[in-house]
């Protein structure tokens, strides 16, 4: 059991990792983004769709990875260049992302789904995500862009003193940012649920959000909180398939109770690690 | 929309949003003229139609000053519809337990039942804010889906109606509980609720020292603090104010148009509430004609799922093209 629990708790967390992942790009240069659940859906009907249509699963997640990018372009605009309240701008995308999700997968409700191939639950998405997070957190912390991305979320001033092009880094951040909501949201599509519903990411996008503050900021942080809700989330449906006798409804409420109640947890020190502009619309000169 | 100005820049953002909108549809195979025409006649031409805004009117006005006035003071309530179950919950709770009380005490109790239950939904992220220990912009958005978890265990479990074995809904509440209905339509009381909410809403909060303090509050809250200002107060009660009216919004469709608890209580009122307060600002006269377009944006909804078998979700692209339109319009630097 103990084997099965953890199984379906990597399965289960590998989606928030790939979404909180994104966050954590996208705050660290300044931009925090409550669309990730509306970029999720989005790829995952992208990845329903397409994958699908040309019976490749793998087609399926690069056109997700894609439309991800695309669709927080729109974001991106708003905050990056019209100085848009990035709250009411994040809750925008994700409206976006509900309507337009539920235009795309409308024609392929109920349909099984050519799933990710697999062996023991390891689908080609959950073997990528830790190389993926060394590789976030070497970009952000060895690279010169990845200085430039942190430099622009502490001080964008400062930041454009010392030569660093703000507008560039924040609509890359953006749409790196989307790209791995996006790749969670057809996680969940093609391999957990192998099929579309309507919402059916479920709140995942707003838990990685938290997540990202439980991690502080950072992508290791992140992989150890993934495994734990994902283990809440894995929990749930062991408990149910053992037959103990819990309401459903009662189980399904773990995951957003176990995050508000995480979010203390986060300590004064961990909230300090939170990029200084975060969330600031930069009205400075360029 | 005081002076021609901004009515022209409302319009063209109207314009810009509902062909944003068209256009997607019109990729997507469907037909969006059809659609608006279609929605036309129904608003225009047949009383059902034309009722039904003001029927929808009532909940988006609820639910936009559960954000307006927690957002006059700078915060974020984005768990309106979290607040509409609960609200909906408790006041179902009220009719239940208190079946055999006099009826004349039934509806005032169902009414505060519903009041107390969307406050407690919104204290929570106010204690968690006040405790410095969470954003509430976060914890409201999570309590959203807890709320409507807990009114899927009550009307699953102990509240499960006898007679109604396929489908999960609670018994009938009592005659006394329910609000008075104008006959052969759907308008109900909670309209009234609704706007005499928002008249003391506009009187307080323009015409009193309470509301001179929230707008100090919102203005710069630690020179507030410096100044004596019972800024943890404020935030508690208006959380608690934005909350409970909410909560008003989900007892009205549990007591007038349900008449009975069932699954889904609310369409997304919660999040369509959000866009009408933040596009409609402090005005209180904003605040009802941005419900009455949402209202009929949420009819282009109703139609398009209808005659075109859209997903009602879709219409969200229509609300996302209007606020994107207003965050980018005219703001470009």
């Amino acid at each position: 059991m103990i084997a099965a629990l953890l199984i379906a708790s990597v399965a289960a967390g590998t989606a928030l990792l790939y979404a909180a992942l994104g966050e954590i790009v996208g705050e660290r240069a300044g931009i925090i983004n409550l669309g990730v659940e509306g970029v999720m859906l989005v790829g995952a009907a992208c990845a329903c769709a397409v994958g699908a249509m040309s019976g490749n699963p793998y087609f399926g997640v690069l056109a997700a990875a894609l439309a991800g990018a695309l669709i927080s372009l729109v974001f991106a605009y708003a905050v990056v260049d019209c100085a848009a309240n990035q709250l009411a701008a994040g809750l925008s995308l994700l409206l976006l992302g509900l309507g337009v999700s539920a235009l795309i997968g409308n024609p392929f409700v109920g349909a099984v789904m050519p799933g990710l191939p697999s062996l023991a639950r390891m689908d080609a998405l959950v073997a990528l995500v830790l190389p993926l997070t060394a590789l976030i957190a070497w970009g952000l912390w060895a690279t010169r862009w990845g200085l430039q991305l942190r430099a622009v979320g502490e001080n964008p001033t400062a930041a454009f003193a010392a030569g660093c092009n703000r507008r560039r880094l924040q609509y890359q951040a953006i749409a790196l940012s989307g790209m791995l909501s996006a790749l969670a949201g057809a996680h969940i599509a093609l391999g957990v649920a192998y099929t579309w519903a309507e919402g059916m990411t479920g709140g995942r996008g707003f838990i990685a959000i938290a997540l990202v503050m439980f991690a502080r900021w950072n992508p290791w942080g992140a992989v150890a909180g993934a495994l734990v809700f994902g283990g809440a989330e894995a929990s749930q449906l062991q408990l149910q398939a053992h037959g103990v006798d819990v309401s459903p409804f009662v189980m399904n409420m773990l995951p957003y109770l176990l995050t508000l109640a995480v979010l203390p947890l986060t300590g004064k020190r961990g909230r300090l690690a939170a990029p200084a502009a975060l969330g600031r619309p930069y009205r400075g000169v360029e | 929309m005081s002076t021609d100005g901004t009515f022209w820049r409302a319009a063209w953002i109207g314009l810009a949003a509902f062909t944003a909108f068209g256009l997607i549809l019109g990729i997507a195979g469907k037909h969006p003229l059809q659609a608006y025409l279609d929605t036309g006649a129904y608003v225009l031409g047949s009383l059902e139609g034309f009722t039904e805004l003001f029927v929808r009117m009532g909940p988006l006005v609820m639910a936009a000053l559960a954000v307006a006035i927690p957002a006059r003071i700078g915060l974020f309530n984005v768990g309106g519809e979290g607040q509409i179950y609960m609200g909906a919950l408790f006041a179902t709770g009220a009719a239940l337990h208190l079946a055999q009380a006099p009826s004349w005490l039934l509806l005032p109790a169902t009414i505060a039942a519903g009041f107390i239950g969307g406050a407690i939904w919104a204290l929570i992220p106010a204690l968690m804010r006040v405790a410095g220990v969470a954003n509430e912009a976060i914890t409201t958005l999570l309590l959203n889906y807890v709320a409507p978890l807990a009114v899927a265990y009550q009307i699953f479990g102990p509240w499960r109606s006898p007679e109604s074995s396929s489908y999960p809904q609670s018994p009938r509440l009592a005659e006394a509980a329910t609000l008075p209905v104008l006959p052969n339509t759907r308008l109900h009381a909670g309209l009234l609720i609704a706007l005499a909410c928002l008249a003391v809403f506009a009187y307080v909060f323009h015409r009193t020292r309470w509301g001179l303090e929230m707008r100090a509050i919102g203005g710069n809250r630690t020179a507030s603090q410096h100044l004596g200002l019972p800024v943890r107060a404020y935030v508690l009660l208006c959380m608690a104010l934005g909350g409970g009216i909410a909560g008003l919004a989900g007892m009205a469709e549990v007591s007038a148009i349900q008449g009975r608890l069932v699954a889904e209580v609310s369409p997304g009122y919660g999040y369509m509430g959000f866009l009408v307060a933040w596009l409609a600002g402090p005005s209180a006269r904003a605040i009802a004609g941005m419900a009455l377009l949402f209202a009929l944006i949420s009819s282009v909804g109703d139609i398009l799922q209808i005659t075109q078998r859209v997903p009602f979700a879709v219409v969200n692209i229509l609300m996302a093209a209007i606020l994107f339109s207003v965050l980018c319009a005219g703001r470009r630097r």
